[in-house]
């Protein structure tokens, strides 16, 4: 079968590649690049581990040939923080609303939960419930993720973050 | 888990995608979203020897209209059906519908043609555009036609489709302005599918309905559109005793799998509740 040449963006770095066109994304991403920010959880397209920013939509990279990203502009957790090194607001919600247990789940989280508050600057619990439902996590029973991203929510919007009575 | 080998195609037009699929014959398949058809390539269920990647093909993206039915490209993804304020405003089943499918992931890649075409009774949207009276435009070897989503589905994975053959567009007769309209789902979970679904859409003359028809999800091998209990209560004021009787005959023709979702007949009485619960809300939204 014959390869393809593909040349994508990813975190703001133009990358090429010689793929099978069976290669999956998520395998190009962990094993050609190194970025082994995205993870494989359940390979079904069910649990969200694997979820990375392609071309402005959330996508589970387990569930996207690495030949359809020929073109393509990737962000991964990878490509999170800012620019001057410092964490992005969401990465500093989930440190420090404990928004992680084992930590499997949160690149995948944090991805999706970057793309979210781009299209929704201020959801609700509910919207951000919503919102984050293609993303499994078995630790934290989602309390705290969900008030992670609200905190990221405030600090991106310059307000300040009041937690909810529990 | 990964794919078996496969060529791997991008046309940029709806002819050389179909042109692509009948030279291949039936080693190939055309790839829409790929959230039914990747899953099935990675367990090995599916091993295309080509696929014919349908993303380039402008053609296929788009909402617009025509005359007074709208016109939605088959490669328009959930997403974007679920962002457009013409389908909000003019069809918003749709919208309801869409927002019930898998999660938003899944949403950005999956599309509306690839859910009606594949044949698959789990999907939502099949129901839906039964109920809607919905055509669809297709293109093969012979050119173009047009088969009404209630003659497409004939089993399982089995459409009306002939080798060669793709969804290009889904046409809709505009609803009348003010319609009541509601899809009902049961599912155990985010990204499941419907133990049973049911979907509505009304016009009210009055106190009486001046139409309705009615979808069902996932109860039996294919959607189902429940005509006579659709006739049954066009002309009716929608009382208790005639809802109840539209929803016996809508529950007769199901034939649900016993399966994780539950046993055959708890499904079928789910495919009733539903409809009773589609019923109340499209007559609420209704306007006389």
């Amino acid at each position: 079968m014959a390869k393809a040449q593909i040349a994508l963006s990813v975190n703001g770095k133009p990358v090429e590649g010689l793929v099978e066109p069976r290669l999956l994304l998520i395998h190009f991403l962990r094993e050609n690049l190194g970025l082994t920010g995205p993870h494989i959880g359940c390979d079904t397209s069910h649990c969200g581990a694997c979820t990375v920013d392609l071309n402005g939509k959330s996508v589970k990279s387990c569930t996207v040939f690495a030949v359809q990203a020929n073109g393509a502009d990737i962000r991964t957790i990878e490509g999170m923080a800012n620019a001057d090194g410092t964490l992005h607001a969401l990465q500093e919600g989930f440190r420090e609303m404990h928004g992680l247990q084992c930590g499997f789940c949160t690149p995948g989280m944090i991805t999706r939960a970057y793309r979210l508050l781009q299209e929704n600057p201020s959801p609700s619990e509910e919207e951000i419930r919503y919102g984050i439902s293609g993303n499994l996590c078995r630790c934290t029973g989602y309390q705290n993720i969900v008030k992670a991203i609200q905190y990221a929510a405030a600090k991106l919007a310059g307000v300040p973050f009041k937690e909810a009575a529990e | 888990m990964i794919p078996g080998s496969f060529e791997y195609h991008r046309p940029t037009s709806i002819a050389d995608a179909v042109g692509l699929l009948i030279q291949l014959g039936e080693d190939a398949r055309v790839l829409a979203g790929g959230h039914s058809l990747i899953p099935m390539m990675k367990l090995r269920l599916a091993t295309p020897r080509h696929l014919i990647d349908l993303g380039d093909v402008k053609d296929l993206k788009g909402v617009g209209s025509d005359g007074s039915d709208i016109v939605i490209g088959a490669m328009t993804t959930q997403h974007e059906a679920i962002a457009s304020d013409v389908l909000a405003a003019k069809v918003p089943i749709l919208k309801e519908t869409a927002l019930q499918i898998a999660d938003p992931q899944v949403r950005y890649c999956g599309t509306i043609g690839g859910n009606v075409a594949n044949g698959d009774p789990g999907n939502d949207m099949p129901a839906v555009m039964m109920c809607l009276g919905a055509i669809y435009e297709v293109r093969g070897p012979n050119g173009q036609r047009r088969i009404a989503a209630r003659d497409f589905y004939e089993g399982a994975y089995f459409t009306a489709l002939e080798p060669g053959e793709i969804v290009t567009a889904i046409r809709i007769p505009t609803p009348t302005a003010g319609h009541g309209y509601a899809y009902k789902k049961l599912k155990r979970k985010i990204g499941d599918y419907a133990t049973a679904a049911a979907a509505v859409v009304l016009t009210m003359r009055g106190d009486k309905a001046a139409s309705c028809s009615i979808g069902l999800t996932n109860v039996a091998e294919r959607p189902l559109w429940a005509e006579e209990a659709s006739n049954i209560l066009t002309g009716s004021a929608l009382d208790a005793a005639t809802v109840k009787k539209a929803i016996a005959a809508a529950e007769k023709i199901t034939s649900p799998a016993t399966d994780n979702r539950g046993p055959a007949a708890y499904r079928t009485k789910v495919a009733g509740v539903m409809l009773a619960r589609a019923l109340a809300q499209a007559r609420e939204r209704a306007k006389p």
